[in-house]
């Protein structure tokens, strides 16, 4: 016992009195506890059986499901090549799907971890608090991108037991890269509006709640489920959702080969979508409002924090 | 002049919306000391922890932590605090080597420096066998290691723990109290605990007792006692109420009422006792004498039991 003791007595600088004044403190740093915090979260993630199964096999159901479904009624947007169907119109609206859910699964554990304690022992941390915001959705956006990326990867290869259309989709080099430059850009815009919603609340069925009315929707009117129209109402609505330009985006990139091949390729500028820049311009800004809301909230210090 | 105190507060007060919390306490705790703050649940102990861990912020009043102002340089203090909370902290899906690992990640330690410091802190705190267990399967002592541990991990001057026995059996407790003790000693550490337990009080080197938002007393346990100076009585019988009448009528004291008995605070206490059972030998069914405890301190201070408002 006494050799521990002294070893620990000198690995330890004595403290001067009472006064921290002077006592050279290191900067924590920004990007330590943000990784720190974003490994936490894939560890937590595949520790959990069930969350790994439900998150990967939810999205493959609801695909073949609704495909085969909704397939019957579907009518092609004019910018898609003929013969489209819509599992195939479908597929990247699922990838969006599934970096939603797995935002709104990663922000739920802010409200478990301030239940469980372990988010107050963060806050008394030296940690910048857009470290903190930085960790999660770091962490969120990692897992966001590894399950939508092995979802358009194996998607299309269900053709191959019948579940899925024989779908002619052929992807660059480049465009894989700009595939996944939208799946991060939309992971992380995502994991932080999930953030915002998640840091007042303490319950989970709150949660809930505001993903029903707000995060649902916001999918189904981004294009994923069905095509803008041209016009009217509902055309607006899905012009001023943010997550529009993020599931177009993603659309232009897979389909455009298609378009090519079809000679509809400037038939989807006449239909008003946006451009390929417009829509990586709108999900960046997307991804710095919601991140700087979420720092901006972290940084107050109130009663809810402490339990 | 000594040296400059660990914790320095004045005047403080804290309101959750109309309820007073805190209402202008001040005292200043020495370093390298155990400062206990004692009080029922209610009292204002966890309101002040949460100020001086940084989680709250400073309404009225001023605090200073080990020389820096608590108001407008949390970030300073947040680096030089370690801080325990009644309320696990750990994830229990981490196995304990993660969960310092990561704590000490967010102080900003890594490398061989950050596994040095867990190894040690292991072996000291007896976890060397548990890092690879998940903190799910622990007992209610290991996790409260692990929790010191967390908390100490970036060699804090100061260490704040709030209700650190909650969970604990006796010889868990006697074990934490053993290793705070020796972190005052061989390490300087200045520690603060809250506490309800008058057996945890008495272990402090100072006192504050807390009652409704006011520090009703501060010493160490010792002086508050002999402060009292006096034996207590105490009479245990079938009605109380008509022999505290009697009992003041005869001998001039008033008594008070705790429960079904009788308590007496006076000097020369056996001869007391004496004249108590000669006067009233069919009412007294039992009589004890002793010396004033914490809890006596409390009633003296504040008119009302410990547990007056939240009976056990």
């Amino acid at each position: 016992m006494t050799t521990t003791a002294a070893r620990l007595a000198e690995a330890r600088n004595p403290p001067s009195a009472g006064d921290a004044r002077g006592v050279a403190a290191p900067s924590v740093g920004f990007w330590l506890p943000a990784w720190s915090l974003a490994s936490r979260e894939l560890v937590r993630f595949f520790r959990q059986r069930t969350r790994v199964v439900g998150a990967l096999g939810q999205p493959f159901i609801f695909w073949v499901l609704f495909g085969a479904g909704l397939g019957g009624t579907f009518r092609a947007p004019a910018w898609a090549p003929p013969g489209m169907s819509y599992q195939e119109y479908f597929l990247p609206g699922v990838a969006v799907l599934i970096v939603l859910f797995t935002a709104i699964f990663s922000t739920i554990s802010i409200i478990e971890d301030r239940r469980e304690g372990f988010l107050q022992a963060v806050l008394v941390a030296p940690l910048p608090r857009a470290s903190l915001v930085m960790g999660k959705v770091m962490g969120g956006t990692a897992l966001a991108v590894i399950q939508a990326a092995l979802f358009l990867l194996l998607g299309p290869l269900l053709w191959l037991v019948g579940l899925s259309p024989h779908m002619s989709l052929s992807v660059s080099a480049v465009d894989v890269l700009g595939i996944l430059a939208f799946l991060v850009l939309q992971g992380f815009a995502l994991t932080a509006l999930g953030y915002v919603m998640a840091w007042p609340l303490d319950s989970t069925q709150g949660y809930h709640a505001l993903m029903s009315v707000l995060l649902m929707p916001m999918w189904l009117l981004s294009g994923a489920f069905f095509p803008v129209p041209e016009s009217g109402w509902l055309a607006w609505v899905m012009r001023v959702n943010p997550l529009t330009y993020g599931v177009v985006g993603l659309q232009r990139i897979l389909f455009a080969h298609a378009e090519q091949a079809a000679g509809t390729g400037s038939a989807s500028a006449q239909a008003g979508l946006p451009s390929i820049a417009t829509c990586l311009a709108v999900t960046a800004l997307f991804c710095v409002v919601a991140f700087a809301a979420a720092v901006w909230l972290t940084g107050r210090r109130s009663v809810r924090n402490a339990r | 002049m000594g040296p400059a105190p660990a914790i320095e507060v004045r005047g403080l007060s804290h309101s959750y919306g109309e309820r007073r919390a805190l209402d202008g306490v001040e005292f200043s705790v020495e370093a390298g000391t155990i400062f206990g703050l004692l009080g029922p649940n209610g009292g204002g102990k966890t309101t002040l922890f949460r100020l001086l861990s940084t989680l709250l912020p400073i309404q009225a009043g001023q605090a200073r932590v080990l020389g820096l102002d608590l108001a407008r340089e949390s970030n300073e203090v947040r680096k030089h605090i370690g801080v325990t909370f009644q309320s696990p902290s750990i994830d229990p899906k981490l196995t304990v080597g993660e969960n310092l690992k990561y704590q000490g990640q967010i102080y900003g330690l890594f490398g061989a420096a950050l596994r040095q410091r867990i190894d040690l802190l292991a072996e000291k705190l007896g976890l060397k066998e548990r890092l690879g267990e998940r903190a799910e399967t622990l007992s209610g002592g290991l996790k409260r290691r692990v929790e010191i541990a967390k908390g100490l991990l970036h060699r804090p001057q100061l260490l704040l723990l709030d209700e650190p026995s909650t969970g604990l059996d006796p010889g868990a407790r006697h074990d934490l109290w053993r290793y705070l003790r020796g972190l005052r000693e061989e390490d300087g550490v200045t520690v603060l605990v809250t506490t309800h337990l008058m057996e945890e009080a008495e272990r402090c080197d100072t006192l504050g007792i807390l009652d409704h938002g006011r520090l009703i007393a501060l010493d160490t346990p010792l002086a508050l006692r002999t402060k009292l100076g006096d034996d207590y009585v105490t009479v245990q019988c079938d009605d109380p109420d008509e022999l505290s009448q009697r009992i003041h009528e005869r001998f001039g004291v008033t008594p008070q009422k705790i429960g079904g008995a009788l308590r007496i605070g006076k000097s020369r206490g056996h001869e007391f006792v004496r004249d108590l059972v000669e006067a009233f030998p069919v009412e007294v069914k039992t009589v004890s004498l002793g010396k004033p405890t914490l809890e006596d301190v409390f009633i003296e201070r504040t008119g009302h039991r410990f547990w007056d408002e939240e009976p056990q």
